[in-house]
């Protein structure tokens, strides 16, 4: 009896099973349909995925109280708990997408980000140094990207109507005060780091973020590399000199340590190359940095790096207020730099970063006014030629502290502020002809704070807001610069950037009076307006800007007759278009970028008589660059051509009669054209039984020796003026670098598919 | 008496249910391999795959196979998606999977194929950027699937995909992947997977693609 009873119970135990339906429908919170989404009822089989129109439906024999889940990549998993009884059973979700790096957009506004790592990079490092006309330098490479100007008379950055001055740099958050070597009359310097030093590089021309300030153009944020990949010794021969390094990873992959040491001298090279200017002391110059890194327990970085050289050039040219006398100038330069950083995470979301910095400068010019013999000559009479003896001895010391701490919130959503304290101190010593000395010393403290936070509304909305408040002891007063960008993401993933942005610096040292009047900081106001589409293969952005320039220095003579700035009295504006477009999808094989900027800009400065357009600004600017990778060959082709058109220049005098400054003479110079090209060999490339990894390079600047007028000087005592072109018409370099100890074939493939 | 026989009879009906539990797990399983081939052709009706395995993981607990078989299909989603900017959510997806497999059977050769594989799929997102990171690792995993089994064809199957793809002056192209083709063949024909769950696919396509080099 029982036994039938428990038999009975069995049956209907398992008769039980009867099967109910579950349906619905899966959406995210704009009603959208979600397919590709998992609905489980939890802890077993049954489920089902949501079809193209986010509609699911599945049988299941389970019973009772169950929970229905819902899972979808990139959504938050939702739950409703549901009681499986012998009805069937309707059920909808709406569900939320996560706001993650992965969807969200990225506030792009006024920079070009260059990255190995990020999303929506516009240029990686490599880019960077198989630029045709870069010539392995930074900022040349950047001289490619809209906003910037070709001007090749001085170092420097020129963003945007903005002069070099306006454009500051930095590395690991601290500013590099001489990141060009010393400037040498009519000669542009390069800039004193390795592009292989960096694995990103921000590069703002406007509306850059409150954590860097005293720039009124341009901000260009570099990031040195981690860990190596491995331990790597190096070497290199070119026709300009020699060096080599070490990078050495410790056991355990959590440290690493090198230095390297380059000695160049141009002698070779400008014995080949005919130069403009006749060399008696060919440019000579010792370098050598070494670094260090370690990685801490809790996943943070330390790191040092340091740099020190020496330079040393002298050279003969002719003299522009005589058809016989000549200028001897010489340089000698010493320059260190110091940079020690922590990154650390502190846990619950809180990150850390702190940073110090010092860095030294020196450097010793002299000119002389020599005859035909290349005697030192003084000729007082009149005494315009005099002062073409001068001896300068410039020192400073830069010093920089900073700190800043950040907080992630909820989603992405950051919360960051900090606190910058730079120390200046530049001590110039002038003799003139008569060995009369003057001497200034400019010490400034400058202390900032600031605070920014990213705030993603959605997965396509966000919004950067800060500020960022400081002082400086020389000006005497506080700032307080605002800063707002926001970005915008389209349903066919383009999107839309605005930034906005006051901007204040101080003037440049050397224009800073020992005594006189007061003077404030000059402030720049930027609006920007981008739109851009980035796919993997293929850019596309455009930015219209206006600079809105207040408050600039104006200068004056000071008692020796030295142009300082002496009040706040200018001003002017800058507002342009630009278009960048990148492709390596059509052309099989060949990656290409073609860059176009419009500038209008105006300002009244310095010794300016009026607001006019400066003489470092072109209306049209624009370059072509394009790579191609010969796999059968081993060999990478580049060129670029680089356009602008003509320069403003003019001379102005002051005018003791109408007691102001006057222009005297004024003109345009021709329109700058530039082809470069490059080659870049790798024998041993894909050869895993050699040792050494080679690159032999091969470049060359104007092939095709377009006739090249960057502005003219003129003469002091007449209206003689001379055109400033390039040192020698034509460049060639040719190099080969090595490496050891680890085969880099990989990345050229990879670099190339 | 009474109480021997109730007892009789719980065991009975509760061994019934492991067995029917594990009658269903076969059932399932079996039923989803079998679908797999045709998921190559149709992404979403392979991500319904993976969602169907993954169920099974989860509820099972404690079989390696379901998570094997749920990554395998998230990493071969992540290899067919077109829009690079999703495939490393698919990828992370899979290794979750794949981790969980490899917590309940360490050390297994089908394993560390998959990571290999799901390396392979971070690079293709931005090869030029990410081989120094994730070359080494699809590599490593490789090398390490041929050690834990030395019969698994596999690996070499995917070392041959690997250097097909390679353009031939760095040392890949057809000459060189036939060598692993021919290595994974000869390993196919002899190789008997230890149960009808266990992994064994990959004959097909070595086959298909040993003919396509032997045809150059």
């Amino acid at each position: 009896m029982k036994f039938w009873l428990i038999f009975i119970l069995i049956l209907i135990m398992k008769a039980g099973v009867s099967q109910v339906t579950i349906s619905g429908k899966v959406t995210d919170q704009k009603n959208r349909p979600l397919s590709g989404a998992s609905v489980v009822i939890k802890d077993s089989y049954d489920g089902a995925t949501t079809d193209s129109l986010g509609n699911f439906s599945f049988q299941t024999t389970e019973t009772g109280n169950k929970l229905l889940e819902i899972t979808l990549l990139g959504y938050s998993s939702a739950q409703k708990a549901i009681e499986i009884a012998k009805d069937n059973i309707l059920v909808n979700f709406s569900i939320k997408e996560q706001i993650t790096e992965m969807n969200a957009v990225v506030i792009t506004a006024g920079a070009f980000e260059a990255s190995d790592k990020k999303k929506g990079t516009v240029l990686t490092s490599l880019d960077i140094v198989t630029t045709a006309s870069a010539e392995g330098d930074i900022t040349g490479a950047l001289k490619t990207l809209p906003g910037t100007q070709q001007v090749g008379e001085t170092g420097g950055l020129f963003v945007r109507g903005g002069s070099a001055a306006e454009s500051k740099i930095y590395m690991d958050g601290n500013l590099v005060n001489n990141f060009f070597y010393s400037a040498v009359p009519g000669i542009a310097s390069r800039g004193r780091f390795n592009p292989f030093l960096f694995k990103g590089t921000i590069f703002s021309t406007g509306g850059y973020s409150a954590l860097y300030g005293q720039a009124l153009s341009s901000a260009l944020v570099l990031e040195s590399n981690d860990l190596p990949e491995r331990t790597e010794a190096s070497l290199s021969l070119s026709v300009v000199g020699l060096g080599g390094g070490i990078q050495k990873l410790s056991k355990d992959k959590k440290a690493s340590w090198g230095f390297t040491y380059n000695y160049s001298n141009l002698a070779l090279a400008f014995s080949l190359i005919k130069q403009q200017q006749d060399y008696f002391k060919f440019p000579v110059f010792h370098e050598t940095d070494a670094n260090f890194r370690i990685r801490t327990k809790s996943g943070g970085m330390i790191k040092y790096y340091g740099y020190l050289s020496t330079g040393d050039v002298g050279f003969r040219s002719a003299d522009i207020d005589s058809s016989i006398l000549k200028d001897a100038f010489t340089l000698r330069n010493f320059n260190t730099y110091q940079n020690i950083n922590w990154k650390e995470n502190l846990g619950k979301g809180w990150k850390f970063f702190s940073g110090i910095s010092f860095s030294t400068n020196r450097d010793d010019i002299s000119n002389e006014l020599e005859n035909e013999s290349g005697e030192k000559v003084v000729i007082t009479n009149p005494i315009g030629y005099a002062f073409k003896n001068y001896e300068v001895k410039a020192k400073s010391i830069y010093t920089q502290a900073r700190f800043v701490l950040e907080k992630k919130l909820n989603g992405l959503n950051i919360i960051r502020g900090g606190a910058d304290y730079f120390y200046s101190r530049q001590q110039t010593d002038f003799t003139a002809y008569d060995s009369s000395t003057y001497q200034t010393t400019v010490k400034d403290n400058l202390v900032a704070v600031f605070g920014e936070t990213d705030f993603y509304l959605s997965n396509d909305l966000a919004v950067k807001l800060g500020a960022r408040l400081e002082h400086s002891s020389i000006m005497d007063e506080w700032n307080l610069a605002p800063r707002v960008s926001l970005a915008y993401k389209f349903r066919n993933k383009s999107q839309a950037s605005f930034a906005y942005g006051i901007f204040y610096q101080n003037p440049e040292v050397q224009l800073l009076p020992a005594t006189g009047p007061k003077i404030g900081y000059a402030q720049a106001s930027h609006y920007i307006l981008q739109y851009q589409k980035i796919t993997s293969q293929r850019t596309f952005r455009t930015e219209i800007f206006y600079k809105d320039y207040q408050r600039l220095h104006k200068t004056d003579f000071d008692a020796y007759g030295r142009q300082v700035a002496d009040n706040n009295n200018g001003k002017g504006y800058a507002k342009g278009m630009e278009f960048f477009w990148r492709d390596k999808k059509t052309l099989k094989n060949v990656d290409y970028w073609i860059s176009y900027s419009f500038l209008d800009t105006k300002r009244d400065y310095l010794n300016f008589p009026m607001q006019m357009e400066p003489n470092f600004a072109a209306r049209h600017t624009a370059s072509f660059v394009v790579k191609k990778f010969v796999l059968p060959w081993k060999t990478g082709f580049n060129a670029s051509y680089n356009f602008a058109t003509g320069r403003p220049y003019y001379q102005i005098v002051y005018d003791e009669v109408q007691n102001k400054n006057v222009i005297t003479d004024n003109g345009r110079t021709i329109n700058y054209n530039n082809l470069g090209f490059s080659v870049n060999y790798l024998p041993n490339l894909g050869r895993k039984d050699k040792k050494a990894f080679i690159v032999w390079v091969l470049s060359i600047s104007n092939v095709l020796g377009q006739k090249q007028v960057y502005n003219y000087t003129y003469a002091s005592m007449s209206t003689q003026k001379i055109p400033v072109g390039p040192p020698s018409k034509r460049f060639v370099f040719i190099g080969c670098f090595m490496s050891f100890g680890v085969d880099r074939s990989q990345d050229a493939i990879n670099n190339n598919l | 008496m009474k109480k021997l026989l109730f007892a009789i009879i719980l065991f009975c009906s509760s061994t019934g249910m492991v067995h029917a539990q594990s009658e269903k797990y076969l059932n399932a399983m079996k039923g989803n391999l079998q679908a797999i081939d045709s998921g190559f052709k149709n992404p979403a009706y392979l991500l319904t795959l993976a969602n169907n395995f993954e169920r099974i993981a989860t509820a099972e607990k404690t079989q390696w196979l379901p998570y094997y078989y749920a990554a395998f299909c998230q990493v071969q989603l992540a290899f067919m998606e077109q829009d690079k900017n999703k495939i490393d959510g698919i990828a992370d997806k899979a290794t979750q999977l794949i981790n969980k497999a490899d917590s309940l059977e360490p050390n297994n050769s089908e394993v560390s194929c998959i990571k290999s594989m799901i390396a392979s799929s971070h690079m293709m997102v931005d090869p030029m950027q990410r081989y120094m990171q994730y070359g080494p690792e699809s590599e490593k995993q490789l090398t390490m699937a041929s050690t834990q089994d030395p019969t698994n064809p596999r690996p070499d199957f995917l070392k041959g995909q690997g250097l097909k793809y390679t353009p031939e002056q760095f040392g890949g192209g057809c000459k060189t992947a036939k060598v692993e083709f021919q290595k994974a063949m000869d390993k196919y024909l002899v190789y008997k997977p230890a149960s009808e769950l266990t992994p064994n696919w990959g004959m097909d396509i070595t086959r298909q693609m040993l003919e396509e080099c032997n045809a150059k």
